[in-house]
């Protein structure tokens, strides 16, 4: 599937704004992401699992809470940074 | 703490972390003249860059950004270039607790090449055997029956998170070390990290109910002399103390500072070869804790004789007006002969001394918020 990536990514991903993965929940998508990417999942998801505060995902346009949502190959993901601060 | 040994021929290099990136200021030989190069990972929060003495080249910075979590760079080539962490500090999976960020780093032991520790916000102490790439939690402080007894809440902490940092190590046995936290206060192992026990009598705790408990103490910042490895001195929130092991109970030295000034400040620096040599600088810790020069009149103070005495050292400072705030790691000493003091504020100004304290210079300015400042 697609997921594009933010800016603060892309030194994982050389530069690039999309990219593919595969995973039939958000969870394991992140996993295969890191495999293919590593290192960028510790920067949006902490070690309890947890989505990192100002970091966001949205599955098909839908906030994700968590990373249980189910996930197919025509699915699009979008993983953005929030507000931060200055 | 990084060391210049300025007798092998090297410039003195300074490595800046700040909000909002990390910069290198380095002298020529007479450490006159300075030059800025940098910045490196621009947008950054860099808390802490450090040079491996033992090799001379390897650098570790701990970073992270607004958005995305901590990690450590690691650089073998004095910062020319960097790769990240492959698995950097974390505690256990299942523990409930995350590292926000990685506050202090410090080279291991002379005999254990490669290894490294670090300090996180939420406290936590990990260690690294491979220069970084790789780190582990230190089960015996991370999963202590007593930890969160110790380290308290979230009210317990600094503004931007509780903090362990200053971890010392014996340079006569790496297996006795030392760490600080805010709070907590000084803890010391004697097996290499897997047994701990409070070390903080005699240090006041006076926003506490307890004045003078056994832990819960806010060590801003802590150092083991080099050459005289048992003496130790401390800026506390409290106050400035000294302890001489075996001793267990500190010394108030912080009480023949002048009253107008006060004993509360970040950071505490010692002389590389004199044990009784210690800088110092102030800030305001009255009503709310402005934590800016102390009138808006900043000066480093001096003591030669181990905190019997103090002298204020401010020429070439400005002399009003000035509200710096000079963070725990943003001041340092370099090897040289005689000594560089330098120190880093939250305006992001580098003060420089190369006659130990008695005359400053500004060596850089407009840089963003300064955090750190070592000596590679």
């Amino acid at each position: 599937m697609r997921v594009l990536i933010p800016g603060p990514l892309r030194d994982y991903t050389a530069n690039a704004a999309a990219v593919s993965a595969e995973g039939l929940t958000l969870g394991s998508l992140l996993a295969d992401l890191d495999r293919r990417f590593p290192g960028l999942r510790f920067r949006i998801i902490d070690e309890q699992g947890r989505i990192r505060r100002h970091i966001k995902f949205f599955v098909d346009g839908v906030q994700a809470k968590d990373l249980n949502p189910a996930l197919d190959s025509a699915t699009e993901v979008m993983i953005v940074c929030a507000l931060s601060g200055g | 703490m990084a060391k210049l040994d300025i007798a092998r021929g090297r410039r003195a290099t300074l490595l800046i972390a700040t909000r909002k990136g990390l910069w290198q200021l380095t002298a020529d030989t007479t450490r006159r003249k300075w030059r800025l190069t940098g910045p490196h990972f621009l947008g950054h929060v860099v808390h802490h860059c450090v040079a491996d003495p033992r090799d001379g080249k390897r650098l570790l910075a701990a970073a992270r950004t607004g958005h995305l979590g901590p990690t450590i760079f690691r650089s073998a080539d004095r910062g020319r270039t960097w790769h990240e962490a492959k698995r950097p500090p974390a505690f256990r999976e299942g523990s409930g607790r995350a590292v926000d960020h990685t506050f202090w780093l410090a080279p291991g032991h002379a005999g254990e090449p490669k290894t490294w520790y670090a300090g996180t916000s939420p406290q936590g102490l990990f260690r690294s055997e491979d220069d970084g790439a790789t780190w582990v939690s230190v089960d015996g402080f991370n999963e202590h029956p007593m930890r969160k007894t110790w380290c308290g809440d979230d009210k317990d902490g600094t503004p931007d998170g509780p903090k362990l940092h200053s971890i010392l190590i014996d340079p006569r046995d790496s297996n006795h070390m030392y760490i600080g936290m805010s709070s907590g206060g000084v803890f010391e192992s004697g097996n290499g990290g897997v047994a701990w026990r409070p070390l903080n009598a005699g240090v006041k705790a006076d926003f506490l109910p307890e004045p003078t408990p056994e832990f819960g103490h806010d060590p801003h910042c802590v150092r083991l002399h080099p050459v005289l490895p048992d003496r130790l001195y401390q800026q506390n929130h409290c106050g400035i103390y000294r302890l001489d092991r075996p001793a267990e109970r500190w010394q108030d030295i912080g009480a023949s500072m002048p009253k107008s000034v006060g004993a509360i400040g970040f950071p505490m620096v010692v002389h590389p070869r004199e044990p009784d040599t210690i800088w110092v600088f102030p800030m305001d810790g009255t009503r709310v804790w402005p934590r800016t020069s102390p009138a808006g009149k900043p000066a480093v103070y001096r003591s030669v004789n181990g905190g019997k005495s103090w002298q204020r050292q401010a020429a070439g400072l400005p002399k009003t007006q000035a509200w710096l705030t000079v963070k725990r790691q943003a001041m340092t000493a370099d090897r040289g002969s005689p000594v560089g003091v330098y120190f880093g504020t939250s305006s992001g100004e580098i003060w420089g001394s190369r006659d130990e304290g008695r005359t400053w210079k500004c060596l850089a300015a407009h840089l963003p918020h300064v955090y750190a400042v070592e000596v590679a």
